[in-house]
């Protein structure tokens, strides 16, 4: 699990640059607490967040990837329609060339559809009860990743 | 980044790949260098796009009234970019943007391209990005670009100075904040719009507002513009035929009176002060450790220190 | 006036209490150290180590407690409660397609159940129909969709709606939701007077917690307070609304947040209701409460008790009641979905167990308890059956519903029943002075609080400042069976399919001239600003669809965005 100084390494190594990232809640379920929480956590750990707002459609998360040329893109779902949507949000992000931007997804996901969501390309899932330090490690990871390419 | 690169991207941006702009914007965030050289590329001339600022007291509906105000512009067919600026936390030097939020309505409108900009430390306001990206949008044929600013302090003013047509936003009830604002932003307005009018105490801030703008306690003539007083609802969508209205009054009233490209020459040149002041201040904290305090005279040690800056830059 | 306590007794109390605290406590001390350096709530109250008459020197029986059924209700609002008849079992689950729940609530009648319970997908929670590209991915998976009343007609089909009642938990497209449902019974032949249930229609929660909102605060609060209103004078068995604190709680608040705010949203609907010129005993018997019951045992059950004796004391107070039922706070309960965890999941039957209690120890009317595996999945029927089974043991096996209020008189639990109201009472002072809950949640103000609360609660949880086994304490590196199972298949593209193909010949086979006077009517009637549900039934029956007619009324009130908070 990540510890804060796993965090504060990885801070120094983004250095300079600032790291942007998009906290989506995807679909029509209005439970925000949990996006909320994390999008305060990413912005205290010094990232720079763009919460869209409950209620989007894969669509819109996608254009405001683009908009806002975004380092990581973090969904959350509790509706239960994770995999259609989540299915979409990956096609259109295919379409529109930016299969290189991690996309990360919290929220109560039944352990047997995991697979089928990494196998669409996601890179981490958030189960309820995951700390905030390990969803900053693994953004700040992921965001990192994708700029030394 | 390869100037080849660097060619590759402007001109996929000018065919309107939208990834492209978004890209774009981000190498003017990230170095002045790049910025520099994409502005190299893209400026000259003058654009045709009509800068409106958007300020005004926190929390007054500026967001929800752009919304509105591009869902017109759309109507009439017309492109409009949107820079939201939302101040950094200074301690975590973090920072969430959360005026998108209200204007994700028009997020998959092929028309319309909205990007946050953090302040990132530069007091109030807009940061040298934040006036590239203007620059940038007006090149790329933008013919509305709308910055919303977070309505305090001195560089918000100067700010939005450099705007074709300025609108202060107000809501109903907010007479303490108007008095606290009065000698700040509530001088610049060429619009002022009392938003929120849905209020019941709307009248009264109405009455007040008037009064105010017919005695000169807010508002200055600028020449022989005399700063308007519109009632809106953005929550309802009312008064926005009117807000609209009046802001193509004022764009004409600039082009008839040669104020248009004087503000264009304006903007540009704080654009450059701007990224002076940023190149300067950078390099000034990088050789903090060597400023000598042993010297009595801080007089010639400043002057020092600013000789070192400048030979350093260049 | 009935003080507990002389002063005598208290003088004498005090000085052994000083004695203690010089002699037997150090020593205890220097032997065993306290575990942490303070102890606290989950509202963060701090408790001491022991409670004496002193905590509560000041206690009137009568003013504080009085008896079960009698004012201010602290101890309950009946006086047999539990030993007269148990809480009732109340266990709501959500399932696909109109088709798919009207067998299911055959089912449910089959095997005696007469209280049936509908919950509806996010798209008709927000009031848009099943084609909209919104709904795309989200019909049937968390509930029943319903568009137009033809699916309502679908899931009562065969169903005599005179002898059943139906909760429906929904929001701001209550007054559709019932109008479809009173016309559906209508065509059965069922009389008004026969027509019974609930419905949740408790706008001012979503803008606080819940987050279905659709319309901005004033309208969706006149709104509501229309479905009062008309059920008030044409429903006689209906409850059209259900004040949830249950929602806040979920979303991070703190329990004297929850009471606070629910009270304050239950004052906003009886100032509006007053002032549209109803008496208040007229609708005041029909108001009931839903609140959350969490895993902070004691605070929970000072939270239900606090709850009753603040309402009773506001209706009878603030707003002149003067029928008994208006005092009362009835209510319904549910363990905190929020306090289980994916981790160990067998742990969350004990979790769920323990608020159960907490719950009837507090009073509860009704009780819904969660399913152990709800973390991370629609509970499976083993899992249902043994939250059932829960409830049942605390009812027949423990003896604790076998008196009333037995917790009354805890030096402890008297006290904090004390705090917490006192806390509650500082927040809807706060919420009193910026002009009432609608313009609160304007600002922002009690989301602001939750957001803060959450947040920090969620720190000491990382910090290990707060304990959650399996989570950051007796954590194990397992992968238990359970989360493996299957989940609930529901073909939802098919159901969604079908939706739309109905919805589509359902607009093409309606008479679209009444259709569209009926919209008309209702849009003029919402301008007036009269009561909007005698419209809203006649647009229903015009076939009129959700999305059609929350349309409508949106062209009138706005839609509402919430102001940026985190
Ligand atoms: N009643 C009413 N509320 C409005 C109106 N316009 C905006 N609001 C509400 O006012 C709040 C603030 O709106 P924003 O558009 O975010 O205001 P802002 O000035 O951009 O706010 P900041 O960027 O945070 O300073 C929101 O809750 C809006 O829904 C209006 O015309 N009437
Ligand atoms: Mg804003």
């Amino acid at each position: 699990m990540g510890g804060a100084t796993d965090i504060l390494e990885l801070l120094k190594k983004s250095k300079g640059r600032r790291i942007k990232v998009l906290v989506a809640k995807l679909g029509l379920d209005g439970h925000d607490r949990g996006a909320k929480v994390v999008a305060r956590a990413l912005k205290d750990a010094g990232l720079e967040v763009i919460y869209t707002g409950i209620r989007q459609t894969p669509e819109q998360v996608v254009e405001t990837a683009i908009q806002e040329d975004v380092d990581v893109i973090g969904v959350s779902i509790l509706s239960g329609a994770h995999i259609p949507l989540m299915k979409k949000l990956m096609e259109l992000l295919r379409e529109k060339g930016l299969d290189d931007v991690p996309v990360l997804l919290g929220g109560t996901i039944p352990i047997p559809d995991i697979p089928k969501l990494k196998e669409l390309g996601i890179r981490n899932i958030f189960l309820p009860g995951t700390s905030l330090k390990e969803i900053i490690k693994e953004t700040l990871e992921a965001a990192l990743e994708r700029r030394e390419e | 980044m390869t100037t080849q690169e660097l060619d590759t991207l402007i001109d996929k941006a000018f065919q309107g790949d939208r990834a492209s702009i978004g890209r774009l914007l981000t190498y003017i965030e990230r170095s002045p260098l790049d910025a520099s050289r994409i502005l190299n590329k893209v400026m000259g001339g003058e654009g045709g796009g009509h800068v409106i600022g958007v300020t005004g007291i926190p929390g007054s509906g500026k967001s929800t009234l752009i919304s509105k105000l591009i869902s017109r512009y759309k109507e009439q067919g017309l492109r409009i970019a949107v820079v939201a600026i939302d101040p950094t936390s200074p301690l975590s030097k973090g920072a969430l943007l959360g005026d998108r939020i209200r204007m994700q309505e028009h997020a998959t409108d092929p028309r319309v391209f909205i990007r946050s900009v953090p302040t990132r430390g530069v007091k109030g306001g807009l940061s040298f990005s934040g006036v590239a990206m203007i620059e940038v949008f007006d090149k790329l044929g933008f013919d509305k670009i709308i910055v919303e600013s977070i309505g305090v302090g001195q560089t918000d003013i100067d700010i939005m100075n450099l705007a074709h047509t300025i609108l202060v936003v107000t809501a109903p009830g907010m007479g303490d904040e108007i008095q606290a604002l009065k000698a700040g932003i509530m001088e610049i307005g060429d619009i002022y719009v009392l938003n929120k009018s849905d209020k019941p105490e709307a009248n009264r801030t109405y009455a007040y507002l008037d009064f105010a703008l017919e005695t000169g306690e807010i508002g200055s003539e600028k020449l022989k513009w005399r700063p308007k007083l519109i009632k809106t609802s953005a929550a309802l969508g009312q008064g926005i035929d009117e807000l609209v209205k009046a802001v193509e009054e004022h764009l004409e009233f600039i082009k008839e009176y040669g104020i248009y490209s004087e503000k264009i020459s304006a903007r540009r040149r704080y654009m450059v002060r701007l990224l002076a002041e940023k190149l300067f201040t950078e390099k000034l904290e990088e050789i903090d450790e060597e400023i000598d305090i042993a010297n009595r005279d801080i007089y010639l040690e400043a002057i020092k220190l600013i000789n070192k800056v400048v030979s350093q830059l260049g | 006036m009935a003080r507990l306590f002389n002063e005598e007794t208290l003088k004498i109390i005090e000085e052994r209490l000083k004695k203690w605290e010089k002699e037997t406590l150090p020593k205890s001390l220097s032997k065993y150290p306290l575990r942490q350096d303070s102890f606290r709530t989950h509202s963060n109250i701090e408790v001491k180590g022991v409670y004496t008459p002193l905590d509560i020197r000041n206690m009137d029986y009568f003013e504080k407690l009085g008896l079960p059924g009698e004012y201010p209700f602290t101890r309950g609002i009946h006086a047999t409660m539990y030993r007269g008849r148990i809480w009732t079992m109340r266990m709501f689950s959500g399932y696909g397609s109109a088709e798919d729940t009207n067998k299911r609530l055959k089912f449910l009648i089959e095997h005696g159940e007469t209280g049936l319970s509908l919950a509806f997908d996010f798209p008709t929670l927000v009031g848009i129909d099943a084609d909209d590209p919104m709904a795309s991915g989200e019909v049937g998976v968390c509930g029943v969709s319903v568009s137009s009343i033809e699916d309502m007609e679908i899931i009562f089909d065969g169903i005599n709606m005179g002898e059943i009642t139906t909760n429906m938990t929904i929001n701001p497209p209550a007054p559709v939701l019932l109008a479809m449902y009173v016309a559906t019974a209508e065509k059965q032949g069922v009389p008004y007077d026969r027509i019974g249930g609930t419905t949740q229609n408790d706008p001012l929660k979503e803008f606080i917690a819940q987050k279905s909102y659709v319309f901005p605060p004033e309208p969706a609060v006149k709104l509501a307070m229309d479905v009062v209103e008309w059920s008030v004078r044409n429903l006689p068995k209906w409850n059209p609304i259900s004040i949830s604190g249950y929602h806040i709680r979920e979303a991070g608040s703190t329990a004297v947040q929850e009471l606070a705010f629910t009270i304050a949203n239950g004052i906003e609907y009886v100032r509006h209701l007053i002032n549209r010129g109803m008496d208040v005993d007229e609708f005041a018997p029909r108001l009931s409460f839903f609140f959350d019951s969490h895993i902070n045992f004691f605070e929970e059950i000072a939270k239900f008790r606090a709850a009753r004796r603040m309402w009773a004391k506001i209706m009878k107070e603030w707003f002149n009641a003067k029928k008994e039922r208006s005092l009362w706070l009835r209510f319904h309960t549910q363990t905190a979905g929020v306090s289980l965890t994916a981790q160990q999941p067998y742990n969350n039957i004990i979790r769920t167990t323990i608020e159960a209690l907490a719950a009837v120890l507090g009073g509860t009317q009704s009780l819904h308890t969660n399913a152990l595996d709800e973390p991370f999945r629609v509970p499976s029927e083993f899992a249902a059956k043994l939250a059932l089974r829960t409830q049942q043991i605390i009812a027949f096996e423990t003896g604790v519903a076998d008196t009333v209020d037995p917790l009354a008189g805890s030096y402890y639990v008297e006290w904090l029943t004390d705090k917490i109201e006192e806390e509650a009472w500082k927040y809807i002072d706060r919420i009193e002075m910026m002009g009432g809950m609608i313009e609160a949640v304007k600002r922002g103000y009690p989301q602001r609080e939750i957001t803060d609360a959450s947040f920090r609660f969620q720190k000491e949880v990382e910090e290990g400042r707060r304990y959650i086994v399996g989570v950051n304490i007796f954590v194990e590196e397992e992968d238990e069976e359970i989360r493996n199972v299957p989940l609930l298949d529901i073909n939802q593209k098919e159901i969604e399919m079908r939706q739309r193909e109905r919805l589509r010949r359902l607009r093409e086979r309606r008479d679209k001239a009444r259709w569209e006077r009926s919209l008309k009517n209702l849009k003029r009637a919402a301008e007036k600003g009269e009561n909007v549900m005698p419209y809203i039934l006649q647009a229903v029956k015009s076939y009129a669809t959700l999305g059609e007619i929350m349309s409508t009324l949106k062209e009138v009130y706005g839609i509402w965005v919430e102001p940026p908070i985190y």
